[in-house]
């Protein structure tokens, strides 16, 4: 007899210490942090910040993000990817909302290539907080890539497909993809059921 | 590529609905608009892999990965169990996280504000891996309620919040386990928020098997993740 999934619950508003504890100043040691580009990893350093909104307009200060991206040659550290991957690069980060002052997120990572089946290059961000009782699943593409032809995007509406892309930006900061994430409303960003 | 076919969906006759307005938080923060059918490529597919090298020697151990001067105060207790897919198959070797508060119900953040003291021994964080069985195990202080502003005179039952990742980004889970008999239960609007059908999924059982006699009680919280639609070929089979 199948096994019926174990339900999703909210991660709530304390989940600094478990899941974050070095960005918020606890002395426990961090499964991970928001630096997936560290060391001698392949590829181009870009920044990638943004906020969430809720269905008010209003940032949420208690989000984690996670990300999980491939390589700069587009391959995943994964076992089921059978390519191998760049040395040292683990293409997954984690960050919470909760540290700066207008609740910014932020990552430094490198740009993943593409990584087959005509998907454009992208990263996929698991969403979680307070008053969300399952995690969405949302992707970032970027606005100085060929996004065209990407399968996914042609499954969105084309008037939501922009919530899907990074608005890159060459500043003193180097490379900068602003993305913000909005739960409801005029602007909320396509969500996926995986 | 070996093909083991898609993961399952998730399953929304299992999990809560995102909107559950009896839970207030959800009315601003649910998503409005219906979510886009995604089919699952090697994006999907693959996730990360975080094992026993990621796991320090007492982060199973919240009565001590964060003792100061001595024990923690409360009901030592141990909580553990098996991780399988849906077709009853152990996923060996993947990472669990949880954080609770402490046994007076606070927990060690800015935002608490309840007035419940602080341990100076506890933080209320850890990490496992499970075994080539699937199974897990944590030692840790019994959690107490506390209360919260959904609505007048609301207490959160028991529980421990867990994270789970599994072999891909599909098994991803967040989820809370909650204690046998808890009276709190049947008025809390997040555990409410389930089908009546799994609520007890997430419901601890006393386990005497578990239990270490002269020293602590012992609760199995077994979990369920997301299988593929294909059964694996055994290695070598």
């Amino acid at each position: 007899m199948r096994k019926r999934q174990t339900p999703s619950q909210t991660v709530g508003p304390y989940f600094a210490y478990g899941l974050t504890p070095e960005q918020y100043g606890y002395d426990y040691k961090q499964l991970v942090g928001n630096d997936l580009s560290a060391g001698d990893v392949v590829g181009e350093r870009i920044t990638i910040r943004g906020q969430v909104f809720d269905g008010n307009g209003d940032t949420v200060r208690d989000a984690v993000l996670e990300l999980w991206q491939a390589d700069s040659e587009g391959r995943y550290v994964h076992p089921e990817d059978e390519r191998g991957s760049n040395t040292g690069f683990a293409g997954f980060g984690r960050v919470g909302t909760g540290t700066s002052a207008e609740h910014f997120y932020e990552f430094q990572t490198i740009k993943p290539g593409a990584t087959g089946d005509n998907q454009a290059p992208h990263i996929t961000v698991i969403l979680f907080m307070r008053g969300l009782l399952n995690h969405v699943y949302t992707r970032i593409y970027f606005s100085d890539e060929a996004n065209d032809a990407d399968p996914v995007l042609a499954l969105v509406d084309p008037t939501r497909r922009k919530t899907l892309i990074a608005q890159r930006t060459d500043g003193p900061d180097g490379v900068v993809y602003h993305f913000d994430i909005h739960m409801q409303g005029d602007l909320e960003s396509v969500f996926f059921d995986v | 590529m070996t093909d083991q076919g898609d993961y399952t969906p998730r399953d929304w006759g299992s999990h809560p609905p995102n909107l559950s307005p009896a839970y207030k938080s959800t009315t601003l923060r649910a998503p409005g608009k219906p979510l886009v059918v995604l089919p699952q490529s090697l994006s999907e597919r693959t996730g990360p892999v975080y094992g026993q090298n990621y796991v320090g020697p007492l982060d199973n151990d919240l009565t001590k990965n964060a003792a100061k001067t001595g024990e923690p105060n409360g009901e030592r207790i141990i909580v553990a169990g098996q991780v399988a897919d849906e077709a009853g198959r152990p996923i060996p070797h993947i990472l669990l996280e949880v954080w609770q508060p402490n046994a007076a119900g606070r927990y060690q953040h800015a935002d608490d504000q309840h007035d419940a003291p602080l341990d100076p021994n506890f933080l209320g964080a850890g990490r496992c891996v499970t075994d080539g069985d699937g199974r897990y195990r944590f030692i840790t202080i019994k959690p107490g309620a506390y209360p919260w502003p959904n609505h007048y005179n609301a207490w959160r039952p028991n529980h421990i919040h867990f994270s789970l990742f599994g072999p891909s980004i599909l098994t991803r889970l967040v989820t809370q386990m909650y204690f046998p008999g808890d009276p709190l239960l049947e008025l809390d609007p997040i555990f409410n928020g389930v089908p009546e059908a799994s609520r007890q999924l997430l419901v601890s059982k006393l386990s005497m098997e578990l239990s270490e006699p002269e020293w602590a009680l012992g609760y199995e919280f077994n979990i369920v993740l997301r299988g593929r639609t294909a059964t694996p070929m055994e290695d070598g089979a």
